[in-house]
């Protein structure tokens, strides 16, 4: 396993860095939220995304994509993290398409697998139904009935759900094991309701009642939907990391510019012991950061079965020293880091966001305990 | 079968064969840690013999050269004769400030002939050495040390006192830091000198540490003959030599961070702190043992990828601090982490068995991890200046 990116790698990344750097910088996503965009993000550029090959990132190329693994996804989400671009990508491009191709039929993936490939159409994942994430607590019910189903129950803050074509919603079946089906949200019995969140995105409570669903709704390819949830939701956590990552990076660079500029008491505030002090620490925390995403996501593409311990430590570490590094941010840029009109606030707010989304810190350390048997 | 794969076996079965049962257990304490030099006396015949092996193959320094006494062993030799090491829990042959701090320094600035007599000393593990940096009025600023060095033609005659040198009452030679240049600006008048302590006008006095032990000393130079072909490099020259060996040194100590010797975990079973599923009892202490697991995961990757980078030719350069800083910080928060899993367990200072006050002496030990080799605030300080670029003096 290296730590070093391939060739391809590095081309992929200054890619998607030129790319978010001109068509979806912070500016964007103050504009999305002045707008007050219902969906969350910009049409015009996911369908740019996915000109660009990356909405197939981790679509098998016959139905679609590009294959490049979660690495690959990792590192463009790393470098949204930097711009903070609000897009679909990690609900649609890695949490339904891994469901999919490692879940679906060989029916259900040639039916939606392109569509999230090319953009056409946005899905949603929808786990959660308690406050803070915990894929153990599903009481949603997906009801037998003849060849279909019936599915009751509610989701909380699924992401993009505002504005997905589709979902993929875990319930519990009737032996109350877990199963992941699609369902489209225009069907009768599910009702959106939109929240806005601090982020600026759009994600939505989801009420289902009683909605009827077809047998092929199942993504039945494995008999364990417990496990299938486990692997997407890991793959979402790694690559999600990345993103915070990103973020953390992104704060901490412009922070480091800010105090090499800003003068007070008749030089650089950068030249203040305690505050070169806190840049440095925070320069290791986010190198260490940097250590575990890249590990979690090769794992997560070479060995998957010893992915889910530095999964955990990394989205725990990611979560933790995204928010560290933004809050640092404002601290050092003093009152005008408080201003709306400045963009570091967005950092901070897509930190604490980023960070509860899959599970956050505190999640993380206890699955690690967890995994390490103690 | 390629190359890699059957140095591999050869390693494989060479260890296999060579190494003593009572070599393959992990080290208890420091008493098991051989340092070789004129006076270490071997704790059993099997710690000999395992030296007098490996110093045989060069393997105590396996990437140095051979004509040195190393093995001779490229990058990714080096790394599987580690993990053949680790896999059947090898002890290290030898550890010494030779090896980790003078030996790289003199690879890179030592004259021929220095390393012709200097190195393999030090792979078979003949002369132990000393490092004398520090002094009273020279510590983080250590350039401002005063220990001096007159210039007497052939030799110079050094005077001065030096503080905080570990071994310093069982170490056969010193590497140290005399201001022999004293019209030079500060960080120019310095020379690394290599002095006998057998030399008259050298003498030591132990200083008793926290943790009961002596492990360091003052030394003391009155009237030191140091003839003049004992320098390396140039006069005046010095800190040069220092600070490249300081790199190595916080690579090093750095590297104690993912010890796992110290497991809060285990610590915890020891006491009786944990649940019927064999959980760590208190809900608290296991969250802060998980979060210390993760930041030594996240340490341990970032000390594998520094090294593939610097395998790919970036250098490691300032990133020595950063290591250090982390690893040493977090081996404190480890020992504090044993310390609370043991409970009143972990106050024991002595008791009937040998180990007894270990963890106790062990966590005491720590706290000059982020002290030694440069403090955690001088690490800090490095990385703002040289990696961050921030201003100021
Ligand atoms: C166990 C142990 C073994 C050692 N072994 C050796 C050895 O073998 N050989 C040897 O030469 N030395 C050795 N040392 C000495 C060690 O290198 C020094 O202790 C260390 O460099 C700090 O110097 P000092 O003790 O004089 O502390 P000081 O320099 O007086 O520092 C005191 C405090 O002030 C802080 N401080 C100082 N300057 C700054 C600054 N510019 N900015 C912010 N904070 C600052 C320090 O971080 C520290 O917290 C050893 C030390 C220990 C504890």
């Amino acid at each position: 396993m290296s730590y070093i990116l391939s060739e391809e790698e590095q081309m992929l990344r200054d890619s998607a860095q030129a790319f978010l750097a001109e068509k979806s910088p912070v500016s964007e996503l103050r504009r999305l939220r002045d707008e007050g965009c219902k969906d969350g993000f910009r049409h015009a550029i996911w369908k740019d995304m996915a000109d660009m090959g990356w909405n197939g990132i981790v679509i098998p190329e016959e139905f679609g994509g590009v294959d490049m693994g979660f690495t690959a996804a990792g590192l463009i989400l790393q470098e949204m993290g930097r711009t903070l671009a609000a897009t679909p990508f990690l609900a649609s491009s890695v949490l339904c398409a891994t469901a999919l191709r490692y879940g679906g039929t060989d029916g259900q993936k040639s039916e939606h697998l392109p569509k999230i490939a090319s953009g056409e159409k946005v899905y949603a994942l929808a786990v959660d139904e308690k406050a803070r994430h915990d894929a153990s607590h599903i009481e949603t019910r997906a009801r037998k009935d003849g060849n279909g189903f019936r599915l009751s129950g509610q989701k909380r803050h699924v992401v993009c759900g505002n504005g997905a074509d589709m979902l993929i919603v875990a319930a519990r079946m009737d032996d109350d094991s877990i199963g992941l089906f699609l369902v489209d949200p225009e069907a009768s019995g599910v009702e959106r309701t939109l929240r806005r969140s601090v982020d600026s995105h759009a994600p939505a409570n989801i009420q289902f009642d009683d909605v009827k669903l077809d047998g092929d709704a199942l993504l039945s390819e494995t008999e364990d939907g417990s496990a299938l949830l486990d692997l997407v939701l890991d793959s979402g956590r790694a690559c999600l990391a990345a993103e915070q990552l990103g973020i953390a990076e992104e704060a901490f660079s412009r922070t480091l510019d800010y105090i090499k500029e800003r003068e007070q008491f008749g030089q650089k505030i950068g030249s203040f012991q305690s505050l070169q002090h806190r840049a440095a620490h925070l320069l290791t925390e986010v190198e260490m950061t940097q250590s575990l995403v890249i590990k979690a996501l090769r794992q997560l593409d070479e060995a998957p079965s010893q992915a889910p311990l530095w999964i955990a430590a990394a989205k725990a570490k990611a979560t933790r020293v995204s928010r560290l590094s933004s809050a640092e941010a404002i601290q050092m840029h003093g009152g005008v880091g408080m201003t709306d009109e400045y963009e570091i606030g967005f950092f901070y707010k897509r930190a604490q966001a980023a960070g509860e989304f899959l599970g956050d810190d505190a999640w993380g350390a206890g699955r690690v305990a967890q995994l390490s048997g103690y | 079968m390629s190359d890699l794969e059957s140095f591999r076996n050869d390693v494989r079965d060479w260890l296999e064969a060579n190494c003593p049962d009572s070599m393959r257990k992990p080290m208890k304490s420091e008493k098991d840690i051989c340092w070789g030099g004129k006076r270490f006396e071997f704790s059993s015949d099997d710690q000999k013999a395992w030296l007098e092996r490996m110093a045989e193959k060069g393997w105590t320094c396996p990437s140095w050269p051979k004509e040195y006494g190393g093995g001779g062993l490229s990058k990714d030799e080096a790394q599987i004769l580690k993990e053949e090491m680790e896999r059947i829990k090898a002890r290290p042959p030898l550890i010494s400030f030779g090896i980790w701090m003078l030996g790289p320094a003199l690879l890179k600035y030592g004259s021929e002939e220095q390393k012709c007599h200097y190195l393999p000393q030090i792979t078979r593990g003949e002369i132990r050495w000393a490092q004398g940096y520090s002094e009273p009025g020279a510590g983080s600023d250590l350039a401002a040390l005063r220990t001096k060095g007159d210039d007497k033609g052939d030799h110079w005659i050094v005077n001065g006192q030096k503080v905080w040198t570990s071994y310093a009452d069982e170490c056969d030679w010193i590497f140290a830091l005399v201001r022999t240049e004293p019209d030079a600006p500060k960080h120019l008048g310095i020379s690394f000198l290599l002095i006998d302590m057998e030399w008259d006008g050298v003498s030591t006095k132990p200083i008793k540490l926290i943790s009961g032990k002596s492990p360091f000393c003052e030394t003391f130079f009155d009237d030191v003959k140091v003839p003049k072909e004992n320098i390396v490099h140039q006069p005046g020259r010095g800190w040069d030599v220092a600070k490249y060996l300081l790199s190595h040194e916080r690579a090093n100590i750095a590297g104690g961070g993912s010890g796992a010797q110290m497991n809060p975990v285990a610590a915890a079973h020891k006491s009786g702190e944990v649940d019927e599923n064999g959980r760590v009892a208190d809900p608290i202490l296991r969250g802060d043992i998980a979060r210390l697991t993760i930041d030594a995961l996240a340490f341990e990757t970032t000390l594998q990828r520094i090294k593939d980078q610097a395998d790919g030719g970036q250098g490691v350069g300032a990133k020595a601090s950063m290591l250090k800083y982390y690893g040493t910080e977090l081996n404190k928060r480890r020992h504090e982490l044993n310390m609370s899993a043991l409970g009143s367990d972990g106050l024991l200072w002595e008791g009937e068995n040998p180990e007894d006050g270990d963890p106790a002496r062990g966590w005491l030990r720590s706290r000059a991890n982020s002290i030694e080799g440069g403090t955690s605030e001088i690490q800090l300080n490095i990385l703002a200046k040289r990696v961050l670029e921030l201003p100021g003096g």
